[in-house]
């Protein structure tokens, strides 16, 4: 199996600022008097605080998926299906990716480390003029966004966190990783992608959440 | 456009961290004039009967979930933003809900 850094950074275009850019200037600026501002402000998107702990938030039961029955699939806006077994994906290579995540309750949680396939080579060989996705997960859970967000290194199909399998309560056999957009998105059991050529809403975003989720943005309800 | 998933895998689930609809009750009580965990509500995936408060209720955050305690299926969600609650009720049939005469 080949194995790569990713070297992924959760930087974002709307901060303005990227990340690694933010944290060399503030630790300049940190070393005097100029106010409490600490280093990580500058990763923490409005509204948001820091926390060490991983909180598990859920809407229902955990499922617990076997390996030897989990699959992965894409279905194309034609209906053409493109499915990979436990043993087609652990077979492609996989990238590690370090990230911060952003949940729209409000904590961010810096510098995880992940295990996980590219959505980029998952979707290379698919054809589609899609331009919107509708997650699913197993449990029933949806989750919406556009196609282009999942490409260009943005997205994984992670099944390994913090230097191990990635355990059912964060998602595991495992969960797609989007992470800059708001947590939600990340859907915990992936179990496939709907590639749609209209935006059709998921779980939350039907229920007031909105449509994108990005947290430098503060895009948490419909209208913000 | 139809569910491409809806071919449901055997999967074992486990129930997690949940609260009986009572839980409700707060929430519910800025949207309603009357309390709603005592009403007869009827869910939509299996037809079961039961007052609100029999709900499964997973939350608070993002939002309130309530499912069936037969089938599982979501049969009420309550998300309150900072000016606006959202409440989704497909999941149930109907709500029956005792008032005076």
């Amino acid at each position: 199996m080949a194995d790569s850094v990713s070297g992924y950074r959760d930087s974002d275009s709307d901060s303005g600022v990227g990340r690694s850019e933010g944290r060399n200037a503030m630790a300049i600026v940190s070393r005097g008097f100029h106010g409490r501002r600490r280093p990580s402000d500058h990763r923490l998107p409005p509204g948001q605080y820091e926390t060490r702990d991983f909180p598990v938030l859920s809407a229902g039961p955990t499922p617990r998926i076997s390996r030897d029955t989990w699959e992965f699939t894409v279905v194309t806006e034609t209906g053409v299906r493109h499915s990979w077994n436990w043993s087609q994906l652990m077979a492609l290579p996989s990238e590690h990716p370090l990230v911060d995540l952003h949940c729209v309750t409000k904590w961010s949680k810096f510098d995880t480390t992940w295990q996980g396939v590219s959505l980029d080579m998952l979707l290379a060989e698919v054809e589609t003029e899609a331009e919107y996705v509708l997650v699913h997960s197993y449990g029933g859970y949806t989750t919406n966004l556009p196609l282009k967000d999942l490409l260009d290194g943005h997205a994984w199909i992670a099944y390994g966190y913090d230097g191990a399998d990635l355990p059912p309560e964060h998602g595991g056999p495992a969960r797609l990783l989007v992470p800059h957009l708001y947590l939600w998105k990340s859907a915990k059991w992936v179990r496939g992608l709907q590639l749609l050529t209209r935006d059709e809403s998921g779980f939350w975003e039907s229920a007031g959440y909105h449509d994108y989720g990005d947290p430098w943005r503060e895009q948490r309800y419909q209208g913000d | 456009m139809s569910d491409p998933f809806t071919d449901e895998t055997a999967v074992a689930y486990e129930d997690g961290v949940y609260e009986d609809g009572n839980a409700l009750a707060g929430p519910l009580s800025e949207i309603f004039a009357v309390d709603i965990t005592a009403a007869q509500g009827c869910c939509t995936g299996c037809g079961a009967t039961g007052p609100i408060a029999r709900l499964r209720v997973y939350g608070p955050a993002p939002g309130l979930v309530a499912r069936c305690p037969e089938c599982g299926q979501v049969v009420l969600r309550l998300v309150r933003g900072p000016d606006s609650a959202w409440l989704d009720l497909r999941g149930t049939v109907s709500l029956r809900i005792r008032l005076g005469e």
